[in-house]
């Protein structure tokens, strides 16, 4: 266990010197969430009966989505592309340590660093600041209870564990392809749907709500923000905690057998 | 070598490069279209839940989606070496443009043509053809130069946003990621009418940044449909410009920042 935590603490440490670029991001981050904002509000003042979500729901979905962007698994691990197109991948595999565990251990750094570093300021932006400069409609609202706030904290651990998982199988898919280009292109876009980043997902016609409830995608962003808003109970938790674990065990499941599978016979590219 | 044909040499050039590697480029064009073509998906979700857009049909934002996508496309695609500036000057290599007897605006755009963006200019074009034949538009010749015009100018607009971004580099070293605001952010935000966004937000993108004139203003006129901002009809027509107004501002912003470049030394 010290070996992972290990391997998990230094590349936190080192993503987290890009406190910069973090700034820097929050302008656009900030750009990008008005944007969304006023077209969800424009779409909802046109019909409103038909929302199944209120405009202070919207607008914390849209600015949690924004201060959590990073946790999503958007890419494949930088390191492991290059890895395996040097061919360095081949002492990876010489290491003494179980290869899906460490390479899991990365992606939380990965996931959490910039994600830590991006949600203070937009969370501080998007609660305080904006009701000051007159936009306090579109505010992010602090959950309507307790239980909502202990029940997202609770979710976005288990979201974690589902990113990283699925950032595992985009890693492997770089190892077996040996190029970023088609299958990762599919997964991103496949995350960015599923998760609710092109809209909310209860924005989706009625019909399609059970294939994106049933898929690993919605428990990586959707649920938890919507349990955060109350727009989901919080007396769901533990079904929500279910559909997420439940993911986890598969994918990790999938991932470490897809591995085994793939270090058999691998052919290392020379450097 | 006139700078037209020394132009094209480049491009021809750089072409044949990403042509080489077949397979890659097949795959990055249709993932580029499939990325994204999923945000019509999302426009097409948001009118099949909510009917209408404050009386806006999802034909008429289809027109402005597939106009600015190609719009975007083909901006992205010709000012590459102005979007990478940030590396050439960090690895100190415009030093090597400067020394050369040719423009810097010549060199850099000669550095890529990128093919792979023809991905999103194919999926802006079906969603815009589907979008005029199910409108009732009724084409004059006019109208066709004016939706000729409005590409020109609107690739013009977002070249002139990157030949800023380009310039503020020469002062910071580092590409501003604040300006993918403008560039991204802008195309995302002309996917949709400018009439539904708050008025400091439009004031913005009509008169600093005027993004509203590249599919906003000429889309109205050619659907020939009252314009909620009530722009009088001269301005409409005469709105392409804007962009071509930008372009050359941004590049006499360019030339001060060239005189003020000093080399990383890299």
């Amino acid at each position: 266990m010290r070996r992972y935590w290990a391997v998990i603490s230094t590349r936190f440490r080192m993503l987290l010197q890009y406190r910069a670029a973090a700034v820097a991001g929050i302008f656009t981050q900030s750009f990008w969430g008005f944007v969304r904002i006023m077209v969800l509000e424009a779409f909802y003042r046109s019909n409103t009966g038909a929302s199944p979500m209120n405009l202070p729901e919207m607008a914390a979905y849209v600015w949690l989505g924004q201060a959590l962007l990073a946790i999503l698994p958007w890419n494949a691990d930088p390191e492991v592309r290059s890895m395996v197109r040097t061919g360095s991948v081949a002492y990876e595999l010489a290491r003494p340590i179980d290869l899906y565990g460490m390479w899991y251990a990365r992606s939380i750094a990965i996931r959490t660093a910039p994600t830590l570093l991006r949600c203070i300021p937009m969370t501080i932006f998007a609660m305080f600041v904006l009701p000051l400069i007159g936009l306090g409609e579109w505010r992010l609202i602090p959950p309507p209870s307790v239980a909502c706030g202990l029940a997202f904290a609770i979710v976005v651990v288990g979201a974690i564990a589902l990113s990283c998982a699925f950032t595992m199988l985009v890693n492997l898919a770089v190892l077996w392809t040996m190029s970023v280009d088609g299958l990762t292109v599919i997964a991103v876009t496949l995350v960015i749907v599923g998760s609710g980043m092109v809209i909310p997902l209860p924005l989706f016609p009625a019909w399609s709500q059970w294939i994106f409830r049933s898929l690993p995608f919605a428990g990586m962003v959707d649920l938890p923000f919507r349990l955060y808003s109350g727009n989901i109970p919080a007396r769901d938790l533990v079904w929500l905690m279910l559909h997420q674990w439940i993911w986890v065990a598969m994918l990790v499941l999938l991932g470490r057998w897809w591995l085994s599978h793939l270090t058999q016979r691998m052919v290392v590219q020379g450097g | 070598m006139n700078a037209i044909a020394l132009y094209f040499r480049y491009i021809g050039l750089s072409l044949r490069g990403q042509i080489q590697y077949r397979a890659s480029f097949i795959m990055q064009s249709l993932g580029h279209l499939l990325v994204t073509a999923i945000e019509f998906l999302g426009i097409w979700a948001l009118f099949h839940r909510f009917g209408n857009l404050r009386g806006w049909k999802l034909a008429e934002v289809g027109m402005l989606y597939g106009l600015i996508s190609m719009i975007f496309a083909t901006a992205d695609a010709l000012a590459k070496g102005f979007d990478m500036f940030g590396d050439i000057v960090k690895a100190g290599d415009f030093d090597r443009l400067l020394v050369r007897p040719r423009s810097t605006v010549l060199q850099l755009l000669g550095q890529e043509l990128t093919l792979k963006r023809v991905g999103r200019f194919l999926q802006g074009l079906i969603v815009f053809v589907w979008a005029i034949v199910s409108l009732p538009i009724d084409w004059t010749f006019a109208k066709v130069s004016l939706l000729l015009a409005a590409f020109v100018g609107g690739v013009c607009l977002f070249m002139g946003i990157v030949v800023i971004q380009a310039t503020i580099t020469f002062w910071t070293t580092e590409t501003l990621e604040m300006m993918n605001a403008f560039t991204y952010g802008g195309e995302a935000a002309s996917e949709y009418p400018l009439a539904i966004y708050r008025g400091w937000f439009r004031k913005f993108f009509l008169l600093i940044v005027p993004l509203g004139c590249a599919n906003y203003l000429p889309a109205i006129a050619i659907m020939g449909r009252p314009d909620p901002l009530h722009t009088p009809q001269v301005v409409q027509w005469l709105s392409p410009l804007a962009g071509v107004v930008f372009l050359t501002i941004a590049l006499q912003f360019w030339k001060i920042g060239v005189r003020h470049y000093t080399s990383t030394g890299s």
